[in-house]
Order: structure tokens, then sequence, then C-alpha cells
């Protein structure tokens, strides 16, 4: 009985625990037979309140799905298997649609997710009534977007202007989780840290942040933790000091070269490719490119486990 | 604003331009045709005056009207005349052609008005309705009505109509823009609106599943869009986001469309009014081709293309006015 409780205790500090997430859609093959692609699985992150949590992969390991998974926004072809919690609380597809706009935001990547022919001022007000105008204005006031800007059209604004006023959109919201999905590419180093602050301080004041990103650099900077996924798979979870401790800090094998790819590190390419998360593997999906690998990773898939206040998806880490 | 104002005139003023030098190839081209024609405008006007013409009168006339002098002079004689605002007289109706167009114009007007405001409006609020319920049985049923309607020839429908609403239900009047047998000028309004909804459906069948396709295709591209999927994402749904984002995307290439669809309805008009013996523009252009009365047929080509390109350059202008993007573009 009290183990029961001390888990939900547990799970009321965490704000968003994903278990096991996976996601394919369905789509049809040759000859109309129905075939489903797996683009995501086994993910498993938390999310505690007032952390900044970055998922960094490649393009094409799911990430951007992720967002909209926890948000429910997925086509109508896409199946999600595995739980995600928020505040203890299973997700349903309810539930997302009441905790949209409420609990959750979204800051998107770029222009086109914004009306093109309604004034910037009225679209980030959004649709609830009374209208957060006078907020809404001292918002921009404080992102030093001009006065005027509330009267332009998103295609009069300027990528940064984008950029700020798509985060303006999060910040008038009483949200408890705020998803950034790639927030800095097409930015200057500047503008990328100075967008990356204003999700710091976000969660400074009690807000969680799930920051997409493949700028492994920039998230270490100010996230707490680094998910990092690969075909569509946590291979490991480490905080941002194990990163600025280097490769010794880091537990998995393709974490590490990731860590070695960086330009400051040696800039050393990563061999292979990376498979789909379906590509019909029994093992370990970054066996094929490891240079640890044994039998054992051709065999079967590796748990996750805990490893030095991390987490890895690897039998051989230490 | 003084800039979108003066941005107008300048547009007003292009597109004038345009449409004179299109006017003018159509007075040529026309001019072309009819004079490589077999039509004799002699020969039609003699036969009007029902009296015997010896060959010498008949010569005078043609010496009077010069009909042997070279082609290009006469079209210049003609044109000079045209823009004297003398558009000549009609052999059938024995009347000036400016006179027959205005008043003729005010009835075929009255038709084209109807049925492009129940096209448009109609068209539109289906093609909502198709759009929001894309795929699922409602689109499915109202886009095979739409098919179908498109695929019919509009005298048939007219056709049609005129068979079960005139003369099996008799609900409508079979035919003409007035009741038979009272003066012009004792005929009431509701009376003119009455003799008005049968062709007006007819021609507004023509254009209407365009449009409810047209908007029917538009809304699934928006309601697919990134800026639609970021509504969601702040919690509107999916009725707020087809007021808010929907029709405001939506109804602007609705908008030019229909503007252009002049040609179109002109068009159509020529049919609806033939089948319903409404007199309009459309019934005079047949009955002047096929008596061949020339100062007519002329009259009725320039003046259904300067109709047609006024509605073209309304839809230049609105679209100017109405869309963000081009209205507010930075200096």
């Amino acid at each position: 009985m009290w183990i029961d409780e001390n888990k939900m205790k547990c799970k009321q500090q965490k704000l968003l625990e994903i278990h096991n997430l996976s996601l394919s859609f369905q789509r049809y093959g040759t000859w109309l037979r129905q075939e489903s692609l797996e683009v995501i699985s086994n993910l498993d992150f938390t999310v505690d309140k007032g952390e900044v949590v970055a998922v960094v992969g490649a393009s094409g390991s799911g990430k951007s799905l992720l967002a909209a998974a926890i948000l429910g926004i997925l086509p109508p072809n896409a199946i999600v298997q595995g739980e995600i919690y928020y505040q203890g609380t299973r997700l349903t597809a309810r539930l997302q649609e009441q905790l949209r706009g409420r609990d959750f935001a979204l800051v998107p990547q770029s222009t086109t997710y914004l009306d093109p022919l309604m004034r910037v001022g009225q679209q980030a007000d959004g649709h609830r009534k009374p209208r957060p105008t006078e907020r809404r204005k001292k918002i921009f006031e404080k992102l030093s977007l001009p006065e005027k800007t509330g009267k332009l059209y998103p295609f009069q604004l300027s990528g940064g202007m984008t950029r700020r006023v798509l985060v303006a959109t999060a910040m008038l919201t009483e949200a408890q989780l705020i998803i950034a999905d790639e927030p800095t590419p097409g930015m200057g180093v500047e503008q990328a840290l100075e967008a990356l602050q204003m999700f710091r301080q976000m969660a400074n004041e009690g807000k969680s942040v799930i920051l997409i990103t493949h700028d492994i650099d920039l998230a270490v900077l100010f996230a707490d933790k680094v998910a990092v996924i690969y075909g569509g798979n946590t291979v490991e979870i480490a905080s941002s000091r194990d990163f600025e401790r280097g490769e010794e800090g880091l537990r998995h094998p393709y974490t590490k070269a990731l860590w070695r790819a960086l330009p400051q590190n040696g800039f050393e390419p990563v061999w292979g490719t990376q498979p789909y998360a379906g590509s019909c593997m029994k093992g370990c999906i970054f066996a094929p490119r490891c240079s640890m690998r044994t039998w054992e990773c051709e065999e079967k898939m590796p748990p996750i486990r805990e490893l030095r206040e991390g987490e890895v998806r690897c039998y051989h880490a230490t | 604003m003084k800039m979108t104002g003066r941005k107008l005139i300048d547009i007003f003023i292009r597109n004038s331009i345009k449409m004179l030098s299109l006017l003018l190839a159509v007075s040529f081209l026309s001019f072309l045709l009819v004079s490589l024609s077999p039509i004799d405008p002699v020969g039609q006007y003699i036969l009007g005056l029902q009296t015997a013409v010896s060959p010498e009168q008949r010569a005078e006339i043609e010496e009077y009207w010069g009909v042997n002098e070279p082609p290009v002079e006469r079209y210049f004689h003609w044109l000079t005349e045209v823009l004297q605002g003398e558009l000549g007289e009609s052999v059938i109706y024995r009347r000036p052609v400016a006179e027959i167009i205005g008043e003729r114009f005010i009835n075929s007007l009255a038709l084209m008005l109807c049925a492009w405001l129940i096209s448009g409006i109609f068209g539109f609020i289906l093609g909502i309705v198709m759009g929001r319920y894309y795929d699922r049985w409602p689109d499915k049923i109202l886009k095979k009505i739409c098919y179908i309607l498109s695929s019919m020839p509009t005298f048939w429908i007219g056709l049609l109509l005129l068979l079960i609403f005139g003369v099996w239900l008799k609900w409508f009047p079979i035919g003409f823009s007035s009741p038979i047998g009272v003066l012009s000028r004792d005929v009431s309004l509701g009376e003119k609106i009455y003799h008005l909804i049968l062709p007006a459906f007819t021609l507004s069948l023509m254009s209407f599943s365009g449009i409810a396709l047209h908007t029917r295709e538009k809304l699934w591209d928006v309601m697919n869009s990134d800026y639609v999927l970021f509504a969601r994402t702040r919690g509107e749904d999916e009725w707020t986001i087809l007021k808010r984002h929907g029709i405001r995307n939506v109804i602007l290439p609705a908008l030019t469309l229909q503007f252009s669809s002049f040609a179109e309805l002109f068009g159509g008009s020529v049919i609806a009014e033939n089948v319903f013996s409404y007199p309009g523009l459309g019934s005079a252009v047949s009955a002047a081709g096929l008596q061949s009365d020339l100062s007519l047929l002329l009259g009725i080509t320039l003046f259904s293309a300067l109709f047609v390109c006024t509605g073209n350059m309304i839809a230049n202008l609105l679209y100017r006015i109405v869309d963000p993007g081009i209205r507010e573009v930075k200096e």
C-alpha cells in the first residue's frame, strides 16, 4: 500500500511522463494491403516541474511527431501506443483536447503556423473572450517587438519577429507545459540564445519546457536534461552537466558519437545512416553503426536502464 | 491609406489601357470576320424595306454605304462612327443599336445579377459544407450533385425546369419578362421578378458547381494547413477554426473566381434567354446573328467584351483592396 502512495507522490512532482510510447502510421502498400509504418518506438522520458528537457536527435528521428503525440494533434491514420501521464493522470484524446491552449502550449517552427490573413495582434490574442489585448501588448513589449507589430500581417514580419510572436502566444497562456518545436533554425547565434533564454525564463517561473531541437550545443546551455532520440527510440537521458564533462560523462555510443561530431570536439562524422524505427530489427537499433556491438546487441533490443544518475538503452554502456 | 489610393488609381489606369486595346482588337477581329462572312448587308437592308428595288437603286445604296471601298477604309470609317457613339441602326428592329442594347441590357443585367448572386452565395455555402465534411457522407452526396449539375448542358437544364415548373406544375410562367397582353408600363416589379426566377435559376446552375467545388478544395487545403494545426493546439475547436481561419482564407479566391466568371455568365445568358424567350441581350444577339443584322451583332459583341473586361477589372481592383498580401506590401 505505501508503495502506491509513494508512487502517487512521485508522480505529482513529475509534470509529464512518457512510457514506452510508440507511434505508427497506417498506409496502403501494394495491392491495397494495409501496412503500418512505425516512426517512434520505445520512447521514454519524464519532464519535471520547472525543468527544460531538450529532446535531441537527427532529422527523421521522430522528434516533431512526439510533440504532436503529446498534444493529440496527430493525423487520423496515426496509431499511438504506450502511455503519457500528465500530472499523474493518463492522457486521453478528450483530456488532451481540454488541455490544449490551457495547460499545453506549442511554439511552432515557422511563419506558416500563422494565419496569413489575420493581423498578428488579433492572432496572438487568440479566440478566447475577453481578448487579453493589454497583456499581449505588455508581452510584445517585453519581447522587444515594436508597438505596431500587432497591426501587421504575418508576411510583414521578419524571421526573428515571427519567432517572438510565436513565443508570445505561449507566454499569453497559463500553460504549464510548453513544447518548443525546433525554435532556433534560421536564427543567428545571438537570436537563438535570446530565444532559448526566453524558454529558460519560463522554466524558472515554474513552467516546464520540452525543447525539440537538433542543436545539441545550444540545447545543453539551457536545458536541465537531454533526451537523445535515435530512430524513434530514447537511447540516453543525460543531464546537461554530463555533456559539459564530455565523452566520459556520456553513456550511449550514439551520444558519444554525436558529441564527437560537434565542430569543437573533432568534427568526426558518424558512419552509416539512421534506420526507421520500424525497420524490422530485433536487436538494438544502433547496433549496425556501433563499434561496441556483440551478438547480444543483434539479438534483443536492450531495455532502458539507469546508469550514473541518467538512463541509457545499451548493454555495454558504463 | 494614401499610398493605396494612388496605387489603385494607377492600376485602374493601367487596366483601362489594357481594356481599350483589347476592345480595339475585338472590334478589328469581329469586323474582319463579318466582312469575310457571306452576309450581304445591302441585301438584308433591302429585304427589310419590303419593297422592290431596282439594280440602279441598289448600286446607289451600295455607293452611299461604301460597300465597295477597301476593307481597311471601311473599318476605320465604322470605328470613327463607333467612337462617336454611333453604332448604327438595327435592320430587324429598325431602331438605333445603342437604344436596343441599353434596353435589353437592363433585362439581362437583372437576370445575370440574380444568377450571379444565387450561384455565388449558395455555391460558397455549399463549398464550405463540403470542405468541412470532406470525404464524409454530406460531402460525397453534394459532390455528386455538383458533378451532375456541371456535366448537364444549360439549355437542357433550362428545358427541364421549364417543363417541370412551367408546364406541369404551372408555378412559373413559361417565358418572357412580363405577362403577355399587358402594357409594359403596367407591369409591376413583382411580376418582373416572378418572370425572372426560372431563367435566373437556370443560369445560376451553370457556374454554381464550379464555385462550390473550388471552395471545397480550398477549404480542405486551409483545414490541413500549419496555421490551422497551430490553432488546434491553442484549443480552438473545429467550429471556431472554420469561422476564424477557414472562411477568412477561402472567401478571397472565391470572390476572384466569381468576378472572373462574367464571360461564362454572358455566354450562359444567351442560352438561358433563348430557352425562356427572355428579351435580353442574349436573345438579341442570337436574333441578330440568325437574321444577319450586322450593326446589332457588332454592337453587342463590343458591348459584351466591355462587360466581361469590366468584370475582370473589378476582380483585379477588389483583390488589391481586400488581400492584405497585395495591399500592404513593404515599401
